[in-house]
């Protein structure tokens, strides 16, 4: 299954959703997600595709890794799971 | 109803190994957070934390008492030396068995736990040492008080997370108040800083990898510590009679529960708590100059803890000053408010306000007299100690100066 799949897979199961519910221009708000469903997502994304998530609750938009929509957490993800490649 | 007070304190935490070296570190504003020296801190993604430095259990307890004394009980027991020898009490005869223990800790003999989950399953073994449940049991440091000190009362241990030490306080209050007993040693001991203690912690998501900076608009999480405080709480007639050094009264306590989210507070809880302590202390908000925050340096919790001061004390919030001393001793879970009691007390006896130290850039939602990064000398009759657990149990006490 391709990256972009499995991370729609992930946020919802989190949100409760069937994955085709789910639009990548969504964001966590629209989905009802809160700071512990979004661990909750990082921790499975990191689970799934054996990589290190930089993510800090206290602090959800700062650092690399963009949590804004789907369609940024899945290029986040992409861009793990090819560094983690190279 | 009687009146109580304090008559003794002891320390072991961060910031210094007795109750005076830690004054003088609150005073400095000194920072007791640094790199964790553990087994397997490579393999944590937070290698900081407040440490208790320069310990050596074997100058203070033999052979046969270490494979008895979880960390968190040596923490417990060198603090309650301290405080007894403060208070002069001599516990025997019928004051003996008037007098109890009441502690706080969350993770109780988690350093045991850790070490020989580890020796069964990663080293294989298959036996442990003999001591290992009553060593890692949570009641023990408080049991180990009761024998070394002969306190034959009414005894027991308080676990809520990051309010266990000020609901063991508010007990040991109530406890004496109420004529139950005369004398109560209280306060709370955490000893959480080991591979696992770290590693469950971390998966939150809601720790500092640099510092823990409360109330600052670049906080960015909490940080752990570890120590204990311990307390002489006594019946003020019977300080008075036998001629004590009265440190301050405990005047008031209240505890709320949010009944609403297992992490995220609530500001209703904490404001009912906050609100609960001054109307059980018969004390007017305005009296109040000085809070000792819960202050945990997480977005959430800071924001939350200053709109519920505003909240209760209306146009005195922006008087009063609140200050977290986590930012010098991080966060000590369940031994936490036991050792931020001591900045209350400070606040009362000598007129200093500990600081806030890391405090960088002001965040508009928690805009209070923070005291930033400097001790203040000011003269104050009243104080709070905010505590706010996880799964939303909030105990706020409330001190008054001694007359």
């Amino acid at each position: 299954m391709p990256v972009k799949d499995q991370v729609i897979a992930i946020v919802a199961e989190q949100a409760l959703l069937a994955p085709g519910d789910i639009k990548m221009t969504d964001t966590p708000a629209d989905l009802g997600l809160d700071s512990l469903g979004l661990v909750e997502i990082v921790f499975a994304v990191e689970e799934t595709f054996d990589v290190t998530v930089p993510f800090n609750a206290n602090e959800p938009n700062a650092g690399d890794f963009d949590i804004s929509t789907v369609a940024s957490i899945v290029a986040g993800v992409e861009r793990l799971v090819t560094e983690q490649k190279a | 109803m009687r009146r109580v007070v304090i008559t003794g304190s002891g320390t072991i935490n961060p910031l210094g190994h007795s109750v005076p070296a830690t004054l003088e570190a609150m005073r400095e504003g000194r920072c007791g957070i640094g790199p964790l020296d553990i087994r397997d801190v490579d393999r944590l993604q937070i290698q900081i934390g407040g440490q208790v430095r320069d310990y050596d259990e074997t100058t203070h307890f033999n052979r046969q008492q270490i494979s008895l004394y979880d960390r968190f009980t040596q923490f417990t027991l060198l603090s309650a030396r301290e405080a007894v020898a403060q208070s002069g009490l001599n516990f025997s005869g019928e004051l003996a068995d008037r007098s109890g223990v009441v502690f706080g800790t969350s993770g109780g003999g988690l350093n045991t736990q850790d070490e020989n989950y580890r020796a069964v399953y990663e080293e294989g073994k298959n036996r442990v040492h003999p001591f290992i449940v009553p060593k890692l049991m949570n009641n023990a440091a408080a049991s180990h008080v009761s024998m070394e000190f002969n306190l034959r009362g009414p005894s027991f241990t308080v676990a809520t997370a990051c309010a266990s030490s000020n609901h063991a306080m508010g007990q040991a209050f109530s406890m004496v108040r109420s004529g139950m007993a005369d004398v109560m040693l209280t306060g709370g001991s955490e000893a959480m800083l080991c591979f696992g203690g770290i590693k469950a912690w971390e998966g939150l998501r809601v720790m500092s990898r640099d510092g823990c900076r409360p109330f600052s608009a670049t906080r960015n999480g909490m940080v752990q510590g570890e120590g204990a405080g311990v307390f002489v709480f006594e019946d003020r007639d019977h300080a008075i009679a036998r001629g004590a050094d009265i440190l301050c009264e405990v005047a008031g306590f209240a505890m709320s529960s949010d009944a609403s989210d297992i992490v995220t507070p609530s500001k209703q809880g904490a404001a009912r708590a906050i609100a609960g302590a001054l109307k059980d202390a018969r004390m007017n908000g305005e009296e109040v100059g000085y809070i000792n925050a819960h202050g945990t340096g997480t977005a959430a919790n800071d924001k939350t803890e200053c709109a519920a001061v505003a909240d209760v004390f209306g146009a005195h919030a922006d008087r009063l000053m609140i200050s977290s001393t986590k930012s010098m001793h991080g966060h000590l879970i369940g031994g936490t408010g036991a050792v931020e009691l001591l900045a209350c007390i400070m606040a009362l006896r000598d007129g200093i306000i500990a600081p806030t130290i890391g405090y960088e850039e002001p965040d508009p939602e928690c805009a209070l007299n923070v005291v930033p990064n400097v001790a203040r000398e000011a003269k104050v009759g009243a104080v709070l100690s905010n505590a706010f657990a996880f799964g939303g149990f909030n105990a706020v006490l409330a001190l008054r100066a001694s007359h």
